[in-house]
């Protein structure tokens, strides 16, 4: 039998109970673009969080000061509460092979007021090298300079959320700059106002003001107080972060007396551990949306057949026929096995086409940007294929090993 | 060309066989048109299906255009049936929603003949069993049953098969139309020399062959010449017109 035969009879065999093979094609159109669309919608939603991570700055180190743990159940204080980083600490960390710029960090929640307006915000002393840092770029005026901390100069860089928190929704960014503000009743003078960043699961960036780090320890953290409440360093490039982190680490331990590391009075995070961490979630959450869809996927395939057992059943004399004129059981299996294919080809081929749709919708809609990815149709159609050749391998079988006597004989 | 030669079928074992066929032997030339005749029970649908080698003997040899057929595999029997033989069913067994030429063409499908080629063997074929070019494009089911056989005639012919063999073709047809279907068969033995052998438990039906072998409790009663075979043309006048 021809190629041509072979497409040529599955047509018509397939096309006369158009009704029944579209209500098949459908469990399978179903299962594929469900398939389609939550792999879509899991991967937009691993790389929206990949990418909001991200925007806290590249190859970022964090280090903390830690609650140094007492021995035996004296109580702990919070982490980030311990005085234990200081801007010694800062510059010796500076000193770290790879590490491409590193600032200092003081930060409380303070009232904020202007003009009758006032809003409670967190307050970030740091330094110049922060901006470069963290990602942060300017929407008008510019960012602190290291002189502006020599000089413990009063100025501040705020946010958006700030921006319309203080002066209204409608004033634009480029109102706010020369603006006096009151923090905790000091007067500062708004010199720049930040780009938007959006939220990134770890509190509002656009809702923060921005201070020299010198004026921050000077006015806010008390007598000649020189402690920080956090460093933020960004390596060189990605490959050395783990480097620079047990570097960093080993450097601290050193030069605040700690043998053990377990007791270390700081803490050290890296993004990329924040990264795959949460990559982690997303993709067991993806995992889980595919195999959902994966079910009912298996249901179509039965649904196939259920089908080809009715049709194998149905069309008992016409196998015997066909045997009697010189069809083998081989002919028979593929005529049958091709009928479950095209079935599933084209339920995968729509299914790859709706499943496309609804992610598109999806993104529309603005709920994720779903990311449709060629290994997922790769996949579907390689999925609907062999589920083709698995649940039509069963029909055909019994159609193929048919007695042609018994089967011209069936009623 | 047929050659049958103490040919035995046994169905089951031990004591719960049952011998369908016990040693029948007989031979057929070429051009020969042979009626197999028998009541119901008597093994004529066993011998059907090893002659048309649907089915194999339990024992003895079936040479078919001097091969060997009685010991073959499924795969083979179906090679031989493909180029060999010609099924003419009593049930008919055209495809449904299917074209007349389709229907015709399928053996030839499996045959591998190219597809110019197969419509025009089945056109010949169909002109030989009396249908005219205007019933090609019809559906299986939109033909009367005289022509809905004369399709499955044409479609037993297409192949050029070795033998043709009709299983009661007649036995769900009106007396009318059953001479019609006659009239093609023995027009297909007269004028192109085909080999025929037609199964029937009816002697009116059988009577329109050249030869009649009898059988009975699977053995062969009898087996000779029709010294007058009746024209089933000349019957389709009569009927037509009785006076």
């Amino acid at each position: 039998m021809r190629t041509r035969d072979l497409i040529d009879e599955t047509y018509v065999a397939l096309s006369t109970n158009k009704a029944r093979s579209g209500l098949t094609v459908l469990g399978i159109v179903i299962g594929i673009a469900s398939v389609i669309a939550l792999v879509a919608i899991g991967q937009g939603a691993q790389s929206s969080v990949q990418a909001s991570i991200e925007s806290i700055g590249s190859n970022l180190i964090e280090i903390l000061p830690g609650a140094a743990r007492q021995i035996g159940f004296g109580a702990s204080g919070g982490r980030g509460t311990a005085r234990s980083l200081t801007l010694d600490d800062e510059r010796a960390i500076a000193q770290v092979a790879n590490v491409g710029a590193v600032s200092g960090e003081y930060s409380g929640r303070y009232q904020i007021a202007a003009s009758g307006a006032n809003t409670n915000t967190s307050v970030d002393g740091v330094d110049a090298s922060y901006a470069a840092i963290r990602n942060t770029a300017m929407d008008q005026g510019s960012f602190i300079t290291d002189s502006q901390s020599v000089s413990l100069a009063k100025v501040a860089v705020i946010g958006p959320t700030v921006v319309s928190d203080l002066f209204g929704p409608d004033t634009s960014t480029a109102n706010a700059i020369g603006q006096r503000i009151r923090i905790n009743d000091l007067q500062f003078t708004v010199i720049g106002v930040t780009r938007s960043k959006g939220s990134s699961g770890f509190g509002n960036q656009d809702d923060v003001v921005y201070i020299p780090l010198g004026t921050a320890l000077q006015y806010f953290a008390g007598n000649g107080n020189h402690f920080l409440s956090g460093i933020d360093i960004q390596a060189t490039n990605q490959t050395s972060m783990t480097q620079v982190q047990n570097d960093v680490a080993a450097l601290l331990l050193a030069r605040h007396g700690v043998n053990d590391p377990t007791k270390a009075d700081f803490s050290i995070l890296n993004q990329a551990d924040i990264v795959s961490a949460a990559s982690s979630v997303t993709q067991t959450f993806t995992i889980l949306l595919a195999a959902v869809a994966g079910i009912s996927l298996i249901v179509g395939g039965i649904g196939i057949m259920n089908m080809m057992l009715t049709t194998v059943t149905e069309r008992m004399r016409e196998i015997g026929l066909r045997k009697a004129i010189g069809a083998t059981g081989g002919d028979i299996n593929t005529q049958f096995l091709a009928e479950a294919i095209a079935l599933t080809f084209v339920g995968g081929g729509i299914g790859v086409a709706l499943g496309w749709g609804i992610s598109f919708v999806v993104t529309l809609i603005g709920l994720v940007v779903a990311q449709v990815t060629f290994s997922s149709i790769f996949l579907a159609f390689g999925v609907s294929a062999a589920i083709g050749i698995i649940f039509g391998w069963y029909p055909a079988r019994r159609a193929a090993s048919q007695n042609p006597i018994d089967a011209l004989r069936y009623e | 060309m047929i050659d049958f030669k103490d040919i035995t079928k046994t169905y089951g074992s031990g004591t719960e066989a049952y011998a369908a066929l016990r040693g029948i032997s007989f031979s057929i030339n070429e051009g020969e048109f042979v009626a197999i005749m028998g009541p119901s029970g008597s093994g004529k649908s066993t011998l059907m299906h090893i002659l048309g080698c649907l089915d194999t003997p339990t024992s003895g040899t079936y040479r078919l255009d001097g091969k060997d057929v009685s010991t073959m595999s499924d795969n083979e029997l179906a090679d031989v049936r493909k180029g060999k033989i010609g099924f003419v069913f009593q049930s008919f067994n055209l495809l449904p929603r299917t074209t007349v030429l389709r229907n015709v063409m399928l053996p030839l499908v499996y045959a591998g003949v190219s597809p110019r080629e197969r419509e025009n063997r089945a056109t010949a074929a169909l002109n030989a069993a009396g249908l005219t070019e205007e019933h090609f494009t019809h559906l299986s089911n939109q033909l009367s049953g005289g022509q809905i056989q004369r399709v499955a005639i044409a479609r037993a012919l297409v192949n050029d098969p070795a033998l043709i063999l009709a299983d009661e073709p007649t036995g769900n047809l009106d007396s009318r139309t059953s001479l019609v279907v006659l009239d093609t068969l023995q027009k297909l033995n007269r004028w192109h020399g085909r080999t025929i052998v037609l199964i029937t438990h009816e002697p009116d039906i059988a009577e329109h062959s050249e030869r009649i072998i009898r059988l009975r409790d699977g053995s062969i009663i009898s087996d000779e010449k029709n010294p007058a075979p009746r024209d089933a043309a000349r019957e389709t006048e009569l009927y037509d017109d009785p006076a």
